[in-house]
């Protein structure tokens, strides 16, 4: 299978790779995904405000998978949570130029942000509670 | 060194110098057509053509007259299975097979299910084998045939060939095997090994492509087939159509040479292969080797890195042609089902590279993938999250993934 150049260059230098530390109040923290299926995405964001100050993201998957987790750390960073919570997987599919086959990985990037901001609002809510 | 290397000698082989120069001229001078009985072209095409056949038969301790030419394994198969299944068909409507055999036995047992055939399906053990005693239990009044492969195309592991022979022979049931793999990398001798029907490709064993061969036994028992190809009555009416001379050149040369070689072609494969595991298993962890350790296709490398997904480790060494048994690499999205009929996890099926060795493999060649190999997996386990959640100490089956 051919790729194309931009998740190439994801594969090779995937940006924003790493972790946060999962416990902080600011952190919010997606895990989707399955090891059984071949990919499994973590995607955490830090939160000041309501603005994506950082992300990072480990990914086990093929290469689409990276590049599409790697590439939503970068679009997320330096917005307002619901504007991350606003992209959609399409977008992935056409930065990247993904073939049909490789849609599934665009889905679950998208599903990461979104697990994040939950995981992220959900302790905001407790703390609200408390 | 030059890049890319070619490590993916179960899926094709190049074709041998000594194999070409046999072939070429049949292209263009002696070009007849080998069914010709009435001018030397055809003649001399025949001649060629009945040379092959000893060539075929010496390797495999047959009678020139017991080898059938073919387009490859594929019809081969196609021909064994179904021509027994038809020529036998009124004794008895039951086969036996194995999960782990190739797509090609797969799918032509399937076919004989619709047209009334019971095909019994026996499991592979963790290494991909069955043994002698499986297809003993698994044998009945109705069973007329018992299909299993020499050595598996994917993990290379060798099954018992002599001894599951000898359990047919003794029940008077006929023994196919797809010697795809084996033919030309391994020992193989129809009489001592009990086989009453083998297959295998020109191209695998430094032959052309498009060509291949069925061993069709003669005498105790003989075997006889209904043709699957109706036409001239070719191959004394098993197969019609006009003969692949060339090719046929090809695949009886390519046999002559690795008859000639096999002992020096098996210790250097072999040889390649350890020198490659050593590195491996020398610098990483999590790695497992799939597939009968010991007992193993000598060019046949089968390795899960695990935490990390197939493809991506692909795309991590672009100068090495290898295949994977991850989902991903294939158009239907699901993983090996040789490793799935193994027991192996999805999961580790997606982690899987099979590496092949052959003839022209060095050790420079050798010491340079190892490197990339293990770069790259270093490189993808810093980007696991399944990596890191193991070295934190949790157990990945306590999780609950949200599958899609």
């Amino acid at each position: 299978m051919a790729y194309s150049d931009k998740v190439l260059d994801h594969y090779d230098n995937p940006r924003n790779v790493g972790s946060l530390d999962k416990h902080s109040s600011e952190v919010g923290t997606g895990i989707v995904g399955a090891p059984e299926c071949g990919d499994v995405m973590k995607l955490q964001i830090q939160v000041e405000g309501d603005t994506i100050v950082d992300a990072k993201f480990k990914t086990f998957g093929c290469g689409s998978a990276i590049a599409s987790s790697s590439l939503a750390t970068e679009w997320i960073k330096g917005k307002k949570v619901d504007e991350a919570m606003a992209i959609s997987n399409t977008e992935i599919v056409e930065e990247l130029s993904l073939p049909p086959v490789k849609i599934h990985c665009s889905v679950l990037a998208e599903d990461a942000i979104k697990a994040a901001v939950a995981d992220f609002k959900q302790k905001q809510d407790a703390e609200e509670g408390a | 060194m030059n890049l890319p290397i070619y490590f993916d000698y179960q899926a094709t082989t190049p074709v041998d110098q000594r194999v070409l120069d046999a072939m070429l001229p049949y292209f263009t001078s002696a070009y007849g057509n080998a069914a010709s009985r009435s001018h030397a072209f055809g003649w001399k095409a025949e001649e060629a053509v009945d040379r092959s056949r000893e060539q075929i038969a010496s390797i495999l301790n047959a009678s020139s007259k017991e080898v059938v030419f073919t387009s490859g394994s594929t019809e081969a198969i196609n021909l064994a299975m179904k021509g027994v299944g038809e020529m036998y068909g009124s004794k008895g409507k039951h086969i036996i097979t194995c999960l782990a055999e190739h797509k090609a036995v797969l799918d032509t047992a399937k076919h004989m299910e619709k047209e009334g055939f019971e095909v019994t399906y026996l499991v592979p053990d963790d290494n991909g084998a069955v043994t002698a005693q499986q297809v003993a239990d698994a044998i009945r009044e109705d069973t007329i045939l018992v299909t299993i492969m020499w050595a598996n195309n994917e993990v290379g592991t060798v099954n018992p060939i002599r001894e599951i022979g000898a359990a047919c022979r003794e029940r008077g049931v006929l023994f196919f095997t797809d010697g795809t793999q084996a033919v030309g990398k391994l020992p193989v001798d129809v009489e001592a090994d009990n086989i009453d029907l083998l297959c295998f490709s020109g191209h695998k064993v430094y032959g052309p492509k498009g060509v291949g061969a069925l061993y069709v036994r003669r005498r105790k028992p003989r075997v006889r087939l209904v043709a699957q190809m109706d036409g001239g009555g070719h191959e004394r009416g098993m197969r019609s159509g006009t003969l692949n001379v060339p090719g046929i050149v090809g695949i009886g040369a390519a046999c002559a040479v690795a008859e000639q070689d096999l002992e020096k072609d098996m210790a250097h494969s072999i040889a390649m292969r350890e020198r490659f595991e050593e590195k491996i298993f020398s610098a990483l962890d999590h790695v497992a080797i799939n597939g009968d350790e010991h007992s193993r296709l000598p060019g046949c490398s089968n390795l899960s890195f695990a935490y990390v997904e197939g493809e991506s480790l692909i795309m991590g060494f672009k100068d090495l042609a290898v295949s994977s048994g991850s989902a991903c690499t294939s158009a239907s999205l699901e993983p090996s089902h040789v490793l799935q009929s193994m027991g192996v996890g999805d999961e580790l099926a997606h982690s899987s590279i099979r590496f092949g060795f052959g003839r022209l493999t060095t050790p420079e060649e050798i010491d340079f993938a190892a490197e990339q190999v293990i770069t790259a997996v270093r490189k993808l386990r810093e980007l696991s999250p399944l990596y890191e959640m193991v070295q934190e100490g949790i157990d990945l089956s306590t999780i609950a993934w949200t599958g899609h």
